[in-house]
């Protein structure tokens, strides 16, 4: 299975020696479950997020990576979730599509049961978290990092809400949040320039600003991005787009200029 | 090696102290949450409010502590409905030890500090560790700093030794106000340490009055 994948998909997920992908389980030590772990095969890198003026803005690019090797460009990592919310995921891909079925049927009940309520993006993430933490438990975990952003009227007016959560059930709120690289680059970023109420543009600028930082410096990014915001109007994920970058740097011209050595 | 089990538990870090005085309990603990060298909050709150003389302040991983005290919260009120009355520090510290061998084989990575008022009005203090043996004392401290606070609580707090027979009640003698500057003070001293701790601290005291919070600064580096 390891040598297959390896040979014909130059370059697959190293899966270490000794374990089975697919259908791998063995009896537990006590109680007779059946114990299954993974490894995340296709995933997605670094998700964004903030609070700004009119509610929540959130990034990431739109690839997903098998490895070492870039398998899909065009990855839709974003979702809007009912009218109040949307939610990004970086990490394994299926897992992703797995708890947007979850969030489906979620959203289904809520709606069905037509009492003028809706979910909104803190019972989404506290959902989640428990969606999370649960499968965790069963040593079968949704190999995700879940970014939760949206607007919902509360007693206070519109309550603007970000909410993290990652694959073993950690969860905060935070004004900005990041997932993967983003946490090590962008959250710096964030952390300095990130202000109460910004305007759209001004998010748009800090967001770009991060996203450049992650397209230099992670290798598993890519220069298609999508922008996604939420309001109390609603959800909007804008179309995928491209920063411009800049390689004139005189070092990279001849970067072996320096190097001593017969090679 | 990576083994099997390895990614199901990370520690958040950060520290807790709770202090019991002769009518009167202090709780504390700082207000970041870090995973490896990164923070990723600096403001998420350790402190449980179980019941109306009973606060529990955990450090370890998250993820178990925040299912712990929601688990212990929903207990508590199931103990409303069928008692008519609130649980009592030490009523819940029995339950709370109960809960935590219940998952002998797969612990909370939670390391517990209780404090509230006993039945008397006293202030008492139980402390844990992550699969539920547990003990009344007058002080303790749990987490990442608790190595650099502990010292200086055994130092300061003219408790009387443990070791004492016949045993000695362990409250300390200090005043409210004291003990609090006494949390402020070992709480600065161990984030300049502990790289887990620091940010904020958040400090809540439980007297016959009821309950009162208070967060002062710490450093954020």
């Amino acid at each position: 299975m390891d040598g297959f994948s390896k040979s014909i998909g130059g370059g697959g997920p190293n899966v270490p020696a000794g374990s089975h992908p697919a259908g791998g389980s063995q009896a537990a030590a006590g109680g007779g479950a059946t114990q299954r772990t993974q490894y995340p095969y296709v995933t997605g890198t670094s998700v964004i997020a903030l609070k700004y003026k009119d509610g929540v803005i959130m990034a990431c690019d739109t690839g997903a990576s098998y490895g070492s090797t870039l398998r899909y460009k065009s990855v839709e990592r974003i979702k809007a979730v009912g009218k109040h919310s949307i939610i990004g995921a970086s990490g394994e891909y299926s897992d992703f599509q797995e708890i947007l079925r979850y969030l489906d049927e979620l959203t289904l009940s809520d709606h069905m049961w037509d009492d003028g309520n809706s979910l909104g993006p803190k019972e989404i993430h506290s959902y989640l978290t428990r969606v999370m933490y649960n499968r965790r438990n069963k040593f079968d975990p949704l190999w995700n990092s879940l970014v939760i952003g949206g607007v919902k009227k509360g007693p206070k007016g519109d309550e603007k809400y970000l909410g993290m959560v990652n694959m073993i059930g950690t969860h905060f709120e935070e004004n900005h949040v990041a997932t993967g690289f983003g946490n090590h680059l962008a959250i710096p970023i964030l952390r300095a320039e990130w202000h109460e109420d910004m305007t759209f543009e001004e998010a748009v600028k800090l967001v770009e600003k991060c996203l450049l930082v992650l397209l230099y410096r992670d290798r598993s990014s890519i220069n298609k991005f999508q922008i996604a915001k939420i309001t109390t109007e609603g959800s909007t994920i804008y179309p995928p787009y491209s920063l411009k970058t800049y390689w004139g740097f005189t070092h990279f011209e001849n970067p072996a200029q320096g190097a001593v050595g017969s090679w | 090696m990576s083994r099997r089990g390895d990614w199901v538990y990370e520690n958040n870090g950060g520290t807790c102290v709770a202090i019991a005085g002769a009518d009167y309990c202090v709780v504390a603990a700082d207000t970041r949450l870090s995973v490896g060298y990164s923070i990723l909050t600096r403001d998420h709150s350790k402190i449980c409010d179980l019941a109306d003389k009973c606060v529990l302040a955990s450090s370890g991983f998250q993820g178990d502590i925040k299912a712990l005290h929601k688990n212990l919260a929903a207990r508590e009120l199931l103990y409303q409905h069928q008692h008519n009355k609130r649980m009592s520090c030490p009523a819940m510290a029995q339950l709370l030890s109960n809960t935590l061998y219940y998952k002998r084989f797969f612990p909370y990575y939670a390391f517990n500090v209780l404090g509230g008022l006993d039945s008397e009005g006293k202030g008492c203090v139980f402390t844990y560790d992550a699969v539920g043996s547990y003990e009344r004392t007058g002080y303790s401290a749990q987490g990442t700093g608790s190595t650099l606070i502990m010292p200086v609580l055994d130092n300061q707090l003219k408790s009387p030794s443990p070791l004492l027979l016949p045993a000695r009640d362990a409250v300390t003698p200090l005043s409210e106000s004291e003990a609090i500057d006494l949390v402020k003070d070992v709480f600065a001293s161990a984030t300049e340490r502990d790289i887990y701790t620091g940010d904020k601290l958040e400090i809540v005291v439980i007297n016959k009055a009821g309950t009162k919070r208070e967060y002062i600064e710490l450093r954020k580096d």
